[in-house]
């Protein structure tokens, strides 16, 4: 049997040195793994970590895949650190984009760029609408929101199928489930740099990311409501005594947070495929997860997570095109290093304490 | 903190790596060597051992076997209908591939996209309707092994009743239990098709369960357009029959498999490759509906028909001339008088449909039950 206790302290040294080892650790195991299928280790590190900042149009390219990490895990990070299990910002990143195209595909002359914010504004209310509902049943019949919210991510799927399949589909489409594509006004565009011309496909939704991660520090770190979420999560009995009121931090950041998946789903589908299809988002609302808590639910922090697991993902294509390297294989590296990263952080802040008889 | 002394970590890491290793993989399109042709495929799962990838990785292990040395071919499987597929399909086309292939419906965007960019590398996206100067279209008359399948059904069934399980209520699939019923009805009327919708291309347990209801409701024939072989499985364990999708599953479902129809890509991307090779790659000049410039079927070998097994041999030589039929041009599949399941005459005797009707279906023919969802 094995228990965690907490540390008393965590040692300041700990902080540098137990990432480190982690790195350490999964670079040897991965070397090991590598070698141990006939790829050239050393190729296959290159590929995996370098290659996606060896040009700058592929760092264009991380930012890109970063951009919906971060903006949903910043999210998610408000939830969490009030202890609200929020695992459904897939179904609110789908519906966040659903209603902003909804609202895009009935305007098809638009050109104005300020349209947008319109856009933009209703990603944000599809999405906090969405997780309404689990706050809602949270608050008012203490219902599990990890249950409902969860579930919800179904119901949005096929939601949004169902749309493209029938009241929104392109009559053009061949019976394909494709909506028309969106008017000029609510499309993101790439960003052009003087000179260099596109990076990837670098488009102008990443400043919402470079906004939103200082507001999102100022709010946790400077403001009575971030104060609010934070003793909620750390102290629920201090909460009370302060006279916090439960219900409505919940409701509050499960509506954030919905509300940033939406605005995610919105950036993303403006950005990159400027039409609805059945699947617009690939995974991003429940890897954010990973992000929220590898960036230790710190606004900067998940910056930073949401950079390293795009690289990591970008590597891995890398390293199958330049490598044949089979996703599988990568894929395995990337559990590794996340297994890592996750213990150390584990073993800085707890003791393992090994009892030995009973089960 | 943390996060920045990771990052910088692996960065120091990754560097000490390239100390050693020099980066061989971005050989500028100028410098290549001019006999080696270099060819990208984009997958969108992992190829696996049966169903639509593992047809596409087969086709590229025929590219590998018949060039040997002089392509060098990539691939990158698994890779998301959206945003990834443009930046995946960018990178291969930085990286020096001349002509890339992308394996799936979804990549069409993302392919014509990239095509504006490079207007001197070539692309094929597979089962596509846009094309542009530098992207041609490829695709399988999948119809055709269904109506063999219909007639094999047909004599097989005892209780004349067939469950369908179908992928979604599209042009491609909804032709394809078209072309069933007309296999089927031309042996026996009085059998009907039943059809289950598992809304998705690939999902063992969803089309497991869709398999159990069409036993249940009493099939004893199965056919489907989806992926997995759980179907087949199902149909061995349940002592029904049934045709595998895509690549041969008899191995799956050695005592319930009829046949398969297999998609054979192969040829086409040999042909394809060699037209670029030798300076004579084009979008083709077939008439510019979507069927595409390249849709072949039974005659050009696209698809093939897997050993006949599980039946007695004149039901085999049965479906044998029904293949035979549809390679010489006897038997037109969607010959009039063609008449839908409400009653509603489609076209004539005299008429056939064209390739452009067959993708605007949206309706059942005679001997399917129910109506196209949506």
């Amino acid at each position: 049997m094995i228990t965690f206790i907490p540390r008393d302290k965590v040692s300041k040294n700990w902080i540098i040195i137990a990432p480190i080892l982690s790195i350490v650790f999964t670079i040897f195991f991965g070397l090991l793994i590598f070698a141990f299928l006939g790829y050239n280790p050393l190729e296959t590190l290159y590929q995996i970590f370098v290659s996606p900042f060896s040009r700058i149009d592929r760092i264009g390219d991380i930012l890109v895949k970063a951009c919906p990490l971060i903006i949903i895990g910043t999210g998610l990070m408000l939830c969490f650190k009030s202890n609200v299990w929020n695992i459904g910002a897939e179904g609110q990143f789908i519906m966040g984009a659903l209603l902003a195209g909804f609202i895009a595909l009935s305007f098809p002359n638009i050109e104005t760029k300020f349209f947008l914010l319109i856009t933009i504004l209703a990603g944000f209310v599809g999405g906090a609408l969405w997780a309404f509902i689990p706050a809602i049943l949270k608050t008012k019949l203490n219902v599990n929101e990890i249950l409902v919210s969860l579930m919800l991510v179904y119901v949005a799927m096929l939601f949004i199928d169902f749309i493209v399949r029938g009241p929104l589909r392109d009559p053009m489409s061949f019976g394909f489930p494709l909506s028309k594509p969106y008017p000029e006004g609510a499309l993101i565009n790439k960003i052009p740099f003087p000179g260099i011309g596109f990076l990837g496909q670098l488009h102008f939704g990443i400043l919402f990311v470079f906004l939103l991660v200082p507001i999102s520090w100022i709010y946790v770190n400077k403001t009575l409501g971030g104060f609010k979420i934070n003793v909620l999560g750390s102290a629920p009995l201090a909460a009370k005594f302060a006279g916090f009121k439960q219900n409505s931090i919940t409701i509050t950041v499960l509506l954030l947070s919905g509300g940033l998946a939406g605005v995610a789903g919105v950036i993303e589908v403006s950005a990159n495929i400027g039409q609805l299809q059945p699947e617009v988002s690939f995974g991003y609302g429940f890897t954010a997860i990973i992000v929220a808590f590898l960036g230790r639910l710190n606004p900067v922090g998940i910056l930073f997570a949401g950079i390293i697991i795009a690289t990591v993902k970008l590597g891995a294509d890398n390293a199958q095109m330049t490598m044949g390297i089979p996703k599988v294989v990568t894929g395995l590296f990337e559990g590794i290093l996340l297994f890592f990263l996750l213990t150390g952080e584990t073993l800085q802040k707890y003791k393992i304490k090994w009892s030995e008889g009973k089960k | 903190m943390r996060n920045i002394v990771i990052l910088l970590g692996l960065l120091v890491i990754g560097a000490v790596g390239f100390l050693f290793y020099q980066d061989k993989s971005e050989i500028p399109v100028a410098e290549k060597e001019t006999s080696v042709t270099k060819v990208g495929f984009v997958y969108l799962t992992t190829p696996g051992d049966h169903g639509w990838t593992y047809a596409h990785e087969l086709g590229k292990q025929m590219v590998e076997k018949r060039f040997g040395k002089d392509v060098k071919v990539s691939v990158v499987e698994n890779v998301p209908e959206g945003p990834d597929a443009t930046r995946v399909i960018r990178e291969l086309a930085k990286g020096g591939n001349e002509i890339i292939f992308t394996t799936s419906f979804g990549y069409m965007d993302p392919t014509l996209k990239v095509a504006e960019e490079f207007p001197d590398v070539k692309f094929e996206h597979i089962t596509g309707y846009k094309r542009s100067k530098n992207v041609a279209t490829g695709n399988i008359r999948f119809y055709e092994g269904r109506y063999i399948q219909g007639v094999v059904a047909g004599l097989m069934t005892k209780t004349n009743k067939i469950g369908y399980i179908g992928a979604y209520p599209i042009a491609e699939v909804i032709m394809g239990i078209n072309a069933f019923a007309q296999g089927l009805r031309s042996v026996n009327k009085d059998a009907t098709i039943s059809v289950i919708w598992a809304n998705t291309w690939y999902d063992p347990v969803k089309e497991a369960d869709s398999a159990k209801v069409h036993i249940a409701e009493g099939a004893d024939i199965l056919a489907q357009h989806t992926d997995s072989p759980a179907m087949l499985q199902i149909a061995e364990k349940e002592g029904a029959l049934g045709f595998g999708q895509s690549t041969d599953m008899s191995a799956f479902a050695p005592k319930a498999q009829l046949f398969a129809s297999i998609n054979n890509w192969g040829p086409y991307y040999i042909k394809k490759i060699e037209e670029l090779r030798n300076g004579k790659w084009n979008t083709g000049d077939g008439p510019d509906h979507w069927a595409g410039n390249v849709w072949g079927g039974l005659k050009s070998d696209m698809l093939i028909i897997s050993k006949f097994q599980n039946m007695p041999d004149e039901v085999a030589q049965k479906a044998q001339e029904a293949l035979d039929g549809i390679k010489t041009g006897k038997i037109n599949i969607f010959a009039g008088p063609l008449i839908d399941n409400t009653g509603k005459e489609i076209i004539p005797a005299g008429k056939a449909l064209d390739d452009g009707a067959l993708w605007g279906m949206n309706y059942y023919l005679q001997g399917v039950d129910g109506k196209v969802p949506g």
